[in-house]
């Protein structure tokens, strides 16, 4: 505390101050930001007495300046003297935590919440919860929308008195006549039941949630679930059913979709916090009810839960629940109105084979993913295909490839690139499991014509594609199949083909061994360094640079170096630079 | 399955790659309706005589039926059910509408229930999520509702109702109350503009009517406008409730309420930073512009209010700031505008200097305002200095030639309003930038001596153990 000898006379703060009040925006923004930079120069005294009685007075400001200043006072502990002096940051940051900007004030909540973890105790009750009341009771909505985040972080460590009036204010508030207040409380009502104490819960919270979740507004109502699902992990099994289940019930049946909507978003944390008993009573009947929503907005929402409500269920119920009551409703949703529903059911409906085994999968669920694979929607389509593994591993590659190796074909020439991308990805995996002679039969041709696709981003996974091929079947495999072939297209008339070509080569030479690249690839590359399109040129010479260190040292400077100082003096520039830098890369010069 | 599986592919389908402006011009005008679980059997009502074809004495009986027949709600998105019941319901309330214009005494005591019921069950719903998944009103076109057909007449009949001579507030009131007026205001929200049309004029009637709801709705409003702000930024009507307010503002009495103040400071000004401002900003400026010719005194907030939150990165809304603030100071009293001239003008010699042509450009036309001019002229020693160093230097570098042949009429008009003051500050245009550069440097310096302080003490206390 002894360091501000000194430099009271070099730093007045009037020349600080200035810097502050700076006419432009963007300085003063800069000057709050090195906030601490003026107070370590102060020292913790002067910064307590001076600089935030200062700071306090002059909060009229751009809503940018201010939000960098409540966030600068969140960690300012230090610089007023530690955690004995952090009071004194309060001031600034109440009047911050009223202002209307909603970014703002909550920042300031969240310095507030900050520096109440380093208020002593006495100081919390001296200081902090006079704060917290006065925000409560504030004229203008913004201060007790504010209040509302700041209860929780409290409570656990003040004397009982001083809760029952937290408890006392935070009713009020959840009673509040503006919308946006109600709404604040609502949202902060599971974590505040969380720090009370169970008999405080059960008296207090839930009269609270029962009046947030039948409030006017369906803006309110919406959040007052997400709290129910927190109060609802609080309370003991035998109370769920009298104290959150009616209220729960009643929001999933609400007229508002909007509060279905929630439901249908918090069920598998909903699912979580009422355990098994009630999940087969009460949870299975509203999620079919979900499911069939006459809103595709809440019919998207639950299907997107259908994996993990199903994963969760009870063992010893699990399959007949399926079975019986939730995938006739996920059959009905193959054939929805809706694409995003559809396409929200594509991405879980595969991973239900693993729950129910291979038999059902087969009779049940195949049917549906050959629906959806033909499915008009790209989304729905491209959803079913990437999640074909988990079918995979259920019912087998042989029976999988039956029944979907048309449909994949198919998709394989998709109108839409990203739809082939999606198969080409899965391709090699696809490969691995049905073996050469399947593959050579089947997927070959397909593999060979994304080379020549008029999209790059397929022509290039196509490429990519070759490698991971080559790294599964090996390089004699590759010499015989698709090397040819590959090197074929560097006659091509069309230099874009010319150029596959050699992308193909950079990606297989070092796959395909030293052998094969210098007898095959490396010719045909020194060959098309005579190209008349440039763009080739330039390729070769970085198609040289990369299969360079897989070559011998007699070839290199035999073959690639000659043609590689032609290509130096090139009259095209970018065929002069790559060429350069693949000599020096490869340090032939 | 199978309606899927044959449903011819059509092209027109939405695919969910192409660009979303492309995807919607080929869309075709949709349509949706949000009666929740309205779906299930079919309704059944049973014909009624016309109204003209029975006796006085019965038509309020009759009167009382035909409106509670007309409490079935239809299933529109299912264009095919209840054909017959539809029409039929359609064609009462086309009855409904001309009896209550024409009729005389069929007003009874018992009817305000009833026509508040059928009214509340046909129009008051949760309003559909949007059909895109971020509805942009400048770019998409609306969802229309379904239901338009009945919905449609049954506002028509309450409008009707509302101003018909026999309507008597007094008994109104007890089903005419705040709650039927919150879920009025939800309406507001809807997609489809017809439909806030009607709105429009509802709300109004009932405001004109019901003197007891009238600092409800206004309370009401406030919060839709604050959450529009500040949670959402989405809400259809806020142009029609607009509409609304300019008038109520029009008739509010002298001197104004401090809660009217608040809205205007902690409602009205805020609703510029919002996003979608041009969908809503004549209206916006209008009231803006009531409130001041109400009362003068307020100008001063109100343009220190509008100063604060000038767009930084959004032209388009700047033209529009600059818009309503020459509309402002075309009602501005002298007196005003000396209050506000230093901060307003340093913010119009930014506006000038705008890289944006079009922004400078609507700045500079406030000099081809005669009012405005003569309130610079009249304090040309106070304002010149501010403008001058920005006019001076776009004179020279602004890449748009009629920007800078603006700016030398400008300071044509500047240089015959005060000659003195305009010689004297071009003889210190180079000195006055050398200064600044000095203060910069000023700056930096003590920046650079502040962080070696902070390196300082750094260091210093990564050396001491703290006890």
């Amino acid at each position: 505390m002894a360091g501000a000898e000194g430099d009271d006379s070099l730093y007045p703060i009037a020349v600080l101050i200035d810097e502050l009040r700076n006419e432009d925006v963007q300085l003063r923004l800069n000057s709050i930001k090195k906030l601490s930079t003026i107070a370590l120069a102060l020292g913790v005294e002067r910064t307590r007495t001076e600089l935030l009685p200062f700071l306090t007075d002059t909060i009229y400001d751009e809503d940018e300046v201010l939000l960098a200043l409540a966030e600068q006072l969140g960690s300012f502990t230090v610089l007023v003297g530690g955690p004995e002096f952090v009071h004194n940051l309060l001031p600034p940051l109440e009047s911050l935590a009223t202002v209307e900007e909603t970014v703002v004030r909550d920042k300031a909540v969240e310095s507030l919440r900050k520096i109440s973890q380093e208020h002593s105790p006495v100081d919390l009750e001296v200081h902090f919860v006079p704060l917290v009341k006065r925000l409560a009771s504030g004229d203008w909505f913004t201060s007790r929308t504010s209040a509302c985040g700041l209860f929780s972080v409290c409570y656990p460590r003040v004397s009982s008195s001083v809760k029952a009036d937290i408890r006392q204010h935070f009713r009020t508030l959840c009673s509040d006549d503006t919308p946006m207040v109600r709404r604040a409380a609502a949202s902060k009502l599971g974590e505040f039941a969380k720090v009370l104490e169970l008999d405080y819960v059960k008296s207090d919270i839930i009269p609270l949630f029962t009046a947030l979740a039948s409030d006017e507004q369906d803006s309110v109502r919406l959040l007052a679930v997400e709290a129910g699902v927190s109060i609802a992990t609080l309370l003991p099994q035998e109370d769920l059913e009298a104290l959150v289940m009616a209220t729960l019930r009643q929001a999933a049946e609400d007229k508002s979709w909007r509060v279905r909507y929630m439901v249908a978003d918090k069920f598998s944390e909903l699912q979580k916090a009422v355990g098994p008993e009630i999940t087969k009573t009460d949870l299975v009947p509203a999620f079919q009810n979900l499911l069939k929503d006459c809103e595709a907005e809440v019919r998207a929402a639950a299907a997107n839960k259908v994996k993990v409500f199903c994963e969760n269920l009870p063992e010893d119920s699990r399959e007949t629940i399926i079975m019986t009551h939730i995938l006739p409703c996920v059959k009905e949703l193959v054939s929805d109105t809706n694409q995003h529903v559809k396409s929200a059911l594509a991405s879980v409906i595969m991973s239900l084979s693993t729950i129910l085994g291979k038999d059902n999968t087969v009779e049940h669920l195949l049917p549906l993913f050959l629906v959806q694979l033909k499915d008009e929607c790209p989304e729905v389509r491209l959803n079913i295909i990437s999640n074909l593994d988990c079918v995979n591993e259920v019912i087998g590659i042989r029976q999988l490839s039956q029944s979907l190796l048309p449909a994949i074909v198919e998709l394989a020439e998709d109108a839409k690139w990203r739809v082939r991308l999606a198969i080409i990805e899965y391709m090699p995996l696809l490969a691995g499991q049905l073996g050469v002679e399947f593959f050579d039969e089947k997927l070959n041709s397909l593999c060979m014509a994304w080379l020549i696709d008029h999209v790059f981003a397929i022509r290039e996974a196509a490429t990519c594609n070759l490698m991971k091929l080559v790294e599964k079947f090996g390089a004699v495999w590759a010499q015989n199949t698709i090397v040819p072939k590959v090197l074929g297209m560097a006659n091509d008339s069309n230099y874009l083909h010319r150029m596959t070509t050699l992308f193909c080569i950079n990606a297989l030479s070092e796959v395909c061994g030293q052998e094969i690249t210098t007898k095959h690839m490396l010719p045909v590359v020194l060959k098309m360094s005579t190209d008349q399109v440039a763009n080739v040129r330039f390729n070769v010479a970085r198609s040289l640079q990369k299969i360079g260190p897989v070559l011998d040292s007699s070839a290199l400077q035999a073959e690639v170096k000659p043609v590689l100082e032609k290509l130096a003096t090139d009259q095209d520039m970018d065929v002069k630079y790559f060429a350069l830098e693949a000599i020096s890369v490869l340090a032939l010069a | 399955m199978s309606s899927a599986a044959t449903t011819p592919p059509s092209v027109d389908k939405v695919d969910g790659f192409s660009r979303k402006s492309v995807r919607k011009a080929k869309q075709k005008r949709s349509q949706s309706s949000s009666q929740f679980r309205s779906q299930g059997k079919p309704i059944e009502l049973t014909p009624l005589p016309l109204l003209k074809d029975v006796s006085a004495q019965e038509q309020p009986e009759l009167f009382l039926k035909k409106l509670q027949q007309c409490c079935a709600v239809f299933d529109f998105i299912d264009t095919l059910s209840d054909l017959k019941m539809k029409e039929y319901k359609r064609s009462t309330l086309n009855e409904l509408v001309d009896y209550v214009t024409v009729s005389r005494g069929y007003l009874t005591e018992q009817a305000y229930p009833e026509v508040v019921k059928m009214v509340s069950y046909n129009i008051f719903r949760t309003l559909p999520p949007s059909e895109s998944n971020e509805y942009d009103p400048e770019e998409d076109e609306p969802t229309l509702e379904a239901s338009w057909p009945h919905l449609q007449l049954v506002y028509e009949f309450f409008i009707r109702f509302l101003e018909s001579q026999e309507f008597q507030p007094s008994i109104a009131k007890k089903y005419i109350d705040q709650k039927f007026v919150l879920q009025l205001l939800e309406l507001f929200d809807s997609e489809d503009p017809r439909e806030r049309d009607y709105l429009k004029t509802v709300l109004h009637r009932i405001y004109g009517k019901f003197l007891g709801l009238r600092a409800f709705i206004r309370k009401q409003i406030n919060n839709i406008f604050l959450r529009f702000v500040y949670e959402t930024e989405h809400y259809n009507g806020v142009a029609e409730l607009l509409e609304i307010l300019g008038s109520i503002i029009n008739g509010f009495a002298l001197p104004l309420k401090a809660e009217h103040k608040q809205f205007l400071v902690k409602v009205l000004i805020p609703l510029h930073t919002v996003r979608s401002l041009s969908l809503f900003h004549a209206q916006l400026a209008y009231c803006i512009v009531q409130f001041l010719e109400k009362d003068p005194a307020l100008t001063e907030p109100v343009i220190r209010g509008l100063l604060k939150i000038w767009p930084k990165t959004c032209s388009q809304k700047e033209v529009m700031f600059l818009g309503e603030l020459e509309e402002i100071l075309d009602v501005i009293e002298p007196t005003q505008f000396v209050k506000i001239q230093e901060p307003l003008f340093k913010q119009i010699s930014k506006c000038v200097s705008s890289p944006h042509f079009q922004v400078a450009e609507r700045a500079l036309y406030y000099w081809n305002n005669e009012y405005i001019m003569s309130l610079i002229e009249e304090n040309s020693n106070v304002i010149l200095p501010i403008m001058f160093t920005s006019l001076y230097r776009i004179s020279k570098e602004h890449w748009n030639p009629a920007i800078v042949a603006l700016v030398y009429n400008v300071l044509k008009a500047f240089m015959e309003m005060n000659s003195t003051l305009f010689d004297e500050l071009t003889s210190t245009y180079k000195s006055d930038r050398q200064r600044e550069k000095k203060k910069e440097k000023e700056r930096e310096e003590l920046w650079k001596r502040l962080e070696d302080l902070e390196l300082k003490r750094s260091l210093q206390s990564d050396g001491i153990i703290p006890t």
